[in-house]
C-alpha cells in the first residue's frame, strides 16, 4: 500500500474541483474578478498538484510536454487569430481595425460581438498561460542535478 | 514616395500599422511549432521580408499623407491603445525591417553552428518575439504600451543571449546580468510612466504632452522624467548604465549580437528621444538643462572612456561592444545639442552605426563560424585564409573610425557641423579624440587580420575557407551600404532630417 494513500485519495478529488473553478473563473472574467490569466493558472495548479503527488513522470504521461508546447503557441495563435478574423469580417459593410469585436457578430445594440470577442481571446490567453506555467514547472522539476545527490 | 504608398492592396496597407507588429507574434507563435530549426528559419525570414515591405509601404504612406494613426480594437485615443507613425518612426521600423531581414538571412548557417537542433525552432521563435517587442516600442503611441513591448523584447533578448551558452558558458552569467539590469530599467521607465499618468490622467504619448503643456511641469512630472531617463537610458545602454551590453555582446550567438547592435539599444534611443521631444518639450526649463549638463557631457564622456576601454579589449566582440557604448555616447552628444540639425546628426550617425556594426559582427561571426576564433590575437591572417570577410569587415571597420568614402564619415561631418552651430568647440576636440581612439582600437584588429601570419596546423599554414553564401551576402551587402550611402548620403540625411523635425516641429 502507497504510503501517500490519505494524499492520493484527497488529491483525486480536488483535482477535478480545481479544473472546475478554473472554467467558472474564466467564464465569469467578462463580468467580475478573474479570466483567462487566473484560470489559466489555476489549471495548471491541477496538474501540478497531481505531479506533486503521483509523481512528475505520471504528470508527463497525462499533460505531455509537446502538449505544453503546443498549447502555449496555440494560445497567441488564437488571441491574435480573433484580431486578424476581425480585419477580414468587416462589420456591416465597413472596415474595422484589428481586434475590433464588432466584427464578430452583426448585432450592435447588445454589444454581442464584444461579448464573443473577449470569451474568445480569454481562451486563448489561458492555453497559454496554463501552457508556460507548466513548461516552466517541468523544466524545473525535471531538471536533473549536474553532479548526483550520492556524488557529493 | 507615391510608388512606395501605393504598392501595396489597400485593405493590406490600411491596417500596415497593426500588421507589422502582429504578422512576427503570429509567426513566432508558428515557429515555435516547426519540426525543425531550418522550417522555422524559413518562417523568420518570410516574416522579416513581410516587415521589411510593410516599412517601406508605411514610409510611403507617412511621406505622401502625413502622421497615421491607427486605432486598436476600434477604441479612439487617448482611452484607446494608438499606433502611431511619423516620420521619427517609420525611419526606425526601416531600420528595424531591412536589418532584420539580412540578419535573419543571415542566421541560418550561423545558428545551425550554435545552437543545439532541437533548440532552433524554439530560437527562431524567441528571435521573432524579440522582432515583435521592437517593432511595438517603435510604432505605438501609448505610453504604457511602450513598456509592455519593451519587456516583450528584453524578457526575449535574455533568452536569446543565454542560448549562447552551448559556445561558452559564460553567456548564462551575461544575460543574467543583464535579466538584472534591465530589470531594473523597466522598472525605472514603469514608475516614470505611472508618475506621468499621476500628473496627466492619460498614457496616450500625444494626450499627455497636450496635457502638460496647459497644466505645466511640477515635481511629479519632473520625477517621472527622471526615472524615465534612467530606465531607458539603462535599455540605450547610456554610459555609465551599460556594463551589462560588453558582455551580453561578447558572449550572445553571433547572429544576435548582430540583429540586437544594430536594433536594440537604437530602438530604446528612438524611445528617449520620443519621451524627451514628444512627450516633455525640449523648451521646458529642466528639459533643456538635462540636454546641455546630462546628455551632452555623458555622451561625450562615454565617446572618450568607453573607446578607451575598447582600445585594451582581448575579445574581439567585447571590444566592438565597448565601441557601441561609444557610438551611442555620440548619438546623445548630437541629442545633447538640442538643435534640429544636432538631432537629425545623432539619427543619422544612429543608422550608420546599425550599418557599420551589422557588418562588422557578421564578419566576426563569419571568423567564428569557419575558424571558432574569438580573440583579437586568433584573427590573426583572417586576411589571408578568409579574403571576403576580412574585406568586408576592414571597410565596416573604416567606417567606424570615420574615414572619408564611408558612411561614418558622413555622420562625423553632420555631428561637426551641428557642435560648430552651437559653438561647442569642446565637442569638435572630443570627436576628434575619440576617433582617434576608434582608429586605434580599429588598427589593433586590422593589423591582426591583414599583417599576421595565418597559424600553422601541423606545419602547414591554414588554407583559404570561403564563408558560406548565406553569410557572404548579407554582410557585403551591408559592408557596400557603408560605401554607397557616402556617395548617395541624401535618402539617408533626409529620413534623419525629416526625423528630427517631426519631433522638433518643423524648426
Amino acid at each position: 500500500m502507497s504510503p501517500h494513500l490519505i494524499l492520493q485519495v484527497v488529491a483525486k478529488l480536488l483535482i477535478p474541483l480545481i479544473v472546475v473553478f478554473g472554467f467558472y473563473v474564466q467564464f465569469h472574467g467578462e463580468y467580475g474578478p478573474g479570466g483567462g490569466f487566473q484560470a489559466g493558472v489555476i489549471i495548471a495548479v491541477a496538474v501540478i498538484l497531481y505531479a506533486l503527488i503521483f509523481g512528475i513522470d505520471a504528470a508527463r504521461r497525462t499533460v505531455p510536454p509537446v502538449v505544453v508546447r503546443f498549447g502555449a503557441a496555440l494560445g497567441v495563435l488564437i488571441f491574435a487569430g480573433v484580431g486578424v478574423a476581425t480585419l477580414f469580417m468587416n462589420g456591416a459593410g465597413e472596415p474595422l481595425n484589428y481586434l475590433d469585436y464588432d466584427a464578430l457578430h452583426p448585432d450592435q445594440g447588445h454589444h454581442t460581438g464584444q461579448h464573443y470577442g473577449i470569451i474568445l481571446i480569454e481562451i486563448g490567453v489561458l492555453t497559454t498561460v496554463a501552457s508556460v506555467m507548466l513548461a516552466i514547472f517541468y523544466a524545473f522539476a525535471g531538471r536533473v542535478p549536474d553532479i548526483p545527490d550520492e556524488e557529493w | 514616395m507615391q510608388f512606395l504608398a501605393d504598392f501595396l492592396p489597400a485593405g493590406v496597407a490600411m491596417h500596415a500599422p497593426a500588421l507589422i507588429v502582429v504578422i512576427p507574434l503570429i509567426t513566432a507563435a508558428v515557429a515555435a511549432l516547426m519540426p525543425n530549426g531550418r522550417v522555422a528559419w524559413i518562417v523568420a525570414l518570410v516574416t522579416a521580408a513581410a516587415v521589411a515591405l510593410l516599412s517601406l509601404n508605411l514610409l510611403g504612406q507617412v511621406a505622401v499623407e502625413g502622421v497615421i494613426s491607427y486605432h486598436m480594437g476600434g477604441w479612439a485615443p487617448p482611452l484607446g491603445i494608438e499606433y502611431r507613425v511619423d516620420m521619427l518612426n517609420v525611419a526606425l521600423l526601416l531600420l528595424v525591417g531591412f536589418v532584420g531581414l539580412l540578419c535573419v538571412f543571415y542566421a541560418l548557417p550561423s545558428v545551425a553552428d550554435e545552437i543545439a537542433e532541437n533548440k532552433q525552432a524554439l530560437f527562431y521563435s524567441a528571435f521573432l518575439v524579440c522582432f515583435t517587442g521592437l517593432l511595438g516600442v517603435t510604432i505605438t503611441g501609448d505610453a504604457f504600451n511602450v513598456f509592455v513591448f519593451l519587456e516583450i523584447s528584453s524578457i526575449s533578448t535574455y533568452v536569446l543571449i543565454a542560448m549562447g551558452a552551448g559556445k561558452d558558458r559564460r553567456a548564462l552569467t551575461a544575460s543574467y546580468n543583464y535579466l538584472i539590469l534591465g530589470t531594473i530599467g523597466a522598472t525605472f521607465f514603469v514608475i516614470g510612466v505611472g508618475f506621468l499618468y499621476m500628473a496627466t490622467g492619460t498614457l496616450n504619448m500625444a494626450d499627455m504632452a497636450e496635457i502638460l503643456a496647459e497644466n505645466g511641469h511640477n515635481r511629479v512630472s519632473q520625477a517621472a522624467f527622471a526615472f524615465i531617463v534612467v530606465g531607458l537610458g539603462l535599455k540605450a545602454a547610456m554610459f555609465p548604465l551599460h556594463v551589462w551590453l560588453p558582455n551580453a555582446y561578447a558572449f550572445a550567438p553571433n547572429f544576435v549580437t548582430a540583429f540586437l547592435a544594430s536594433t536594440a539599444t537604437k530602438v530604446a534611443f528612438y524611445a528617449l528621444i520620443r519621451f524627451l521631444f514628444s512627450v516633455f518639450h525640449p523648451d521646458v526649463s529642466f528639459v533643456e538643462m538635462s540636454f546641455v549638463w546630462l546628455f551632452a557631457v555623458v555622451g561625450t564622456v562615454a565617446m572618450v572612456v568607453a573607446s578607451l576601454q575598447a582600445v585594451f579589449q582581448t575579445d574581439a566582440r567585447r571590444l566592438l561592444a565597448y565601441s557601441s557604448v561609444a557610438q551611442v555616447g555620440y548619438m546623445m552628444l548630437g541629442l545633447g545639442m538640442g538643435t534640429a540639425s544636432g538631432l537629425s546628426a545623432g539619427l543619422l550617425h544612429l543608422m550608420n552605426h546599425a550599418l557599420m556594426k551589422g557588418a562588422l559582427f557578421m564578419a566576426l561571426g563569419a571568423f567564428a563560424l569557419n575558424f571558432g576564433v574569438r580573440r583579437i590575437k586568433d584573427l590573426a591572417g583572417m586576411g589571408k585564409t578568409m579574403p571576403a570577410s576580412a574585406m568586408a569587415f576592414t571597410i565596416a571597420g573604416l567606417s567606424l573610425v570615420g574615414v572619408p568614402l564611408t558612411v561614418g564619415f558622413t555622420s562625423k561631418w553632420y555631428l561637426v557641423t551641428a557642435a560648430l552651430e552651437r559653438g561647442w568647440w569642446w565637442a569638435v576636440a572630443a570627436l576628434m579624440l575619440s576617433s582617434l581612439l576608434a582608429l586605434a582600437y580599429v588598427a589593433r584588429l586590422l593589423s591582426a587580420i591583414w599583417m599576421d601570419s595565418p597559424p600553422t596546423h601541423h606545419g602547414e599554414l591554414t588554407q583559404r575557407r570561403l564563408a558560406p553564401w548565406m553569410v557572404l551576402v548579407p554582410m557585403s551587402i551591408l559592408a557596400l551600404a557603408n560605401i554607397y550611402f557616402f556617395f548617395h548620403a541624401d535618402p539617408l540625411v533626409w529620413l534623419a532630417r525629416s526625423a528630427a523635425e517631426a519631433v522638433m516641429g518643423g524648426s
